[in-house]
């Protein structure tokens, strides 16, 4: 198993783009945008007194990141190994083709850890962001936000009808996904409907959950509810309509 | 001993009957071919020996009744549109595919016998066509396989890289791993089989060797020549393996079957004329898959 993830690593590196989209274009706009935009400096009446820095835009660019790979990368891949026949091939060894899913939940997992951990990290030093201020809650909400999310992104993979369909399925998911998660403006500002719509779709429950927990509150239940059951939901259907050829 | 025994093999898809009755057996260290049109069954027919496929009736049974993981550790297999990650290297594929089974062959000395040692660092999609079925022959054979199971393996590939494939199997034959092989291909199933079992639309016409095959077909042979000199057709006609004679454009043309060739070069002598642009034409496996079937497969579909 270890080789099969550190192989599926190294084809990973070698296409950069997907990459640089889930690391670097966060980080970027995180530290960019940070630094330009006065008003995520200022303490907000609206958000409670924080400013926008505080939580809300690195709670956004963390879902930002975790969304690229589940939604774009990881379907992304898994359409185009099953369409040039790579499981297909493994599918004659004594080795299931369950084990390159594994490896490829694994290595995508690696990328928004290791992109999360850029964004604490270099938010912090850079524009004095807080670290999350409750640290174990938050590891358990990115985390269960990140395999609800993968489910999602393994149902693309398993109804997409060829290689090039399903990341564009899944960028066009993203974009009203990310929309009703407060992306472009924090959701404070959006009228009670589309918050409340929010509240049953897949990503605004994850990006609310990291902000409580950044800013050192508890989750709000509905939001955990939500996050678990898009997980047993899409990854059931997945399990249940997945193709390896 | 018998390796494969395939016993009224039936599979229908949705719409269907991809395999209708198929039966045969491949005796150890044979390789033996599985001839047909496009759409006849044939990777059907392979699928189901190989246990990815669960046939609708009928049995298979591959080294004395091995299922599953214990069957794919002895049987490798080489699957028709299925290929490896563009961006894998040749040595990675192989490293990585070794370690599926539980006593693999030694990887590098595969990739010299493939021919592929200088190119253990290249990436899989900038391989040439053969270099890619070479590829994926090694990985059929990285397990150390007592079977191989080999589907259209020379498609798409030049006359050249066609002929190292066929003596790269031939190789494999010797070092004693029994080869089901799988194509449309009459020159390369009559160069390599030792047996063949011709199919068409999910029926299994006939099994045996590629000579058995095509010595059911009307044994007429046909000799052409252009002679030294006028001559009496009737020194021709006289013998008794000749059955017709014609002539036109300083060209004739003799039909016949038995020692055709010899008795016709003898009398000729006898009558002291020189035969030029002497050629011989008898039956291949085309004219046997015409004569059983009433086909003729033409870049690989049935007409």
């Amino acid at each position: 198993m270890s080789k099969m993830i550190t192989t599926e690593a190294k084809l990973f590196l070698r296409e950069p783009g997907g990459l640089i989209f889930a690391i670097l274009l966060p980080l970027v706009l995180l530290i960019g945008l940070g630094n330009v935009i006065p008003g995520l400096r200022e303490a907000s009446p609206d958000m409670g007194g924080q400013r926008g820095i505080d939580n809300y835009f690195p709670a956004m660019m963390t879902i930002l990141s975790v969304v690229t790979m589940a939604l774009t990368v990881l379907p992304g891949t898994l359409a185009a190994y099953r369409e040039a026949g790579v499981l297909r091939r493994m599918s004659t060894t004594p080795v299931s083709p369950i084990r390159v899913l594994v490896a490829q939940l694994v290595n995508n997992l690696a990328v928004a850890v290791i992109a999360t951990t850029l964004l604490v990290v270099l938010g912090n030093l850079f524009l004095d962001v807080p670290v999350p201020k409750n640290p174990l809650p938050f590891v358990g909400v990115f985390l269960l936000g990140t395999a609800s999310l993968f489910a999602v992104g393994l149902l693309i993979a398993a109804v997409a009808p060829n290689a090039k369909a399903a990341p564009a399925i899944g960028s066009l998911l993203m974009f009203p996904l990310m929309f009703v998660a407060g992306m472009w403006f924090p959701r404070e500002f959006m009228p009670d409907l589309l918050q409340r719509i929010g509240d049953f779709l897949p990503l605004a429950p994850f990006g609310q959950a990291l902000r409580d927990t950044w800013a050192g509150g508890a989750p709000q239940t509905l939001n955990l509810v939500v996050m678990a059951a898009t997980l047993l939901l899409f990854g059931g259907l997945a399990a249940r309509l997945f193709r390896w050829q | 001993m018998k390796v494969i025994e395939v016993d009224s093999l039936r599979k229908r898809y949705r719409d269907r009957l991809a395999v209708d009755d198929v039966s045969f057996t491949v005796e150890e260290g044979e390789i033996f071919g599985v001839l047909g049109p496009n759409g006849a069954g044939k990777t059907t027919t392979v699928e189901c020996v190989a246990g990815l496929r669960t046939p609708d009736s009928g049995t298979v049974r591959v080294l004395g009744g091995l299922h599953r993981d214990a069957l794919k550790e002895k049987l490798g297999v080489q699957l028709q549109s299925s290929a490896l990650p563009e961006k894998i290297k040749v040595w990675e594929a192989l490293d990585l595919y070794a370690s599926f089974y539980s006593k693999p062959a030694d990887w590098n000395a595969l990739l010299e016998r493939v021919g592929l040692a200088d190119k253990r660092d290249a990436r899989y999609g900038k391989l040439s066509g053969g270099q890619q079925q070479r590829l994926s022959i090694a990985l059929a054979l990285v397990g150390d396989p007592e079977v191989a199971i080999l589907d259209e393996l020379t498609t798409g590939l030049d006359p050249q890289a066609r002929r190292d494939t066929w003596d790269l199997i031939e190789q494999v034959r010797a070092d004693g791993v029994t080869i089901v092989l799988v194509t449309h291909f009459m020159e390369e199933a009559e160069r390599l089989c030792d047996r063949i079992a011709l199919i068409d639309s999910g029926r299994v016409v006939a099994v045996d060797s590629p000579a058995g095959l095509i010595s059911r077909v009307d044994r007429q042979q046909t000799v052409r020549f252009r002679p030294s000199g006028p001559f009496d057709d009737a020194v021709l006609k006289a013998l008794p393996e000749v059955t017709g004679v014609h002539g036109g454009g300083g060209r004739v043309e003799v039909t016949g079957s038995g020692n055709l060739l010899l008795a016709v070069t003898t009398a000729l002598a006898a009558a002291g004329v020189v035969p030029a642009d002497l050629r011989v034409e008898q039956a291949n496996l085309d004219d046997a898959f015409l004569a059983l079937t009433g086909k003729k497969i033409t870049n690989g579909d049935a007409r």
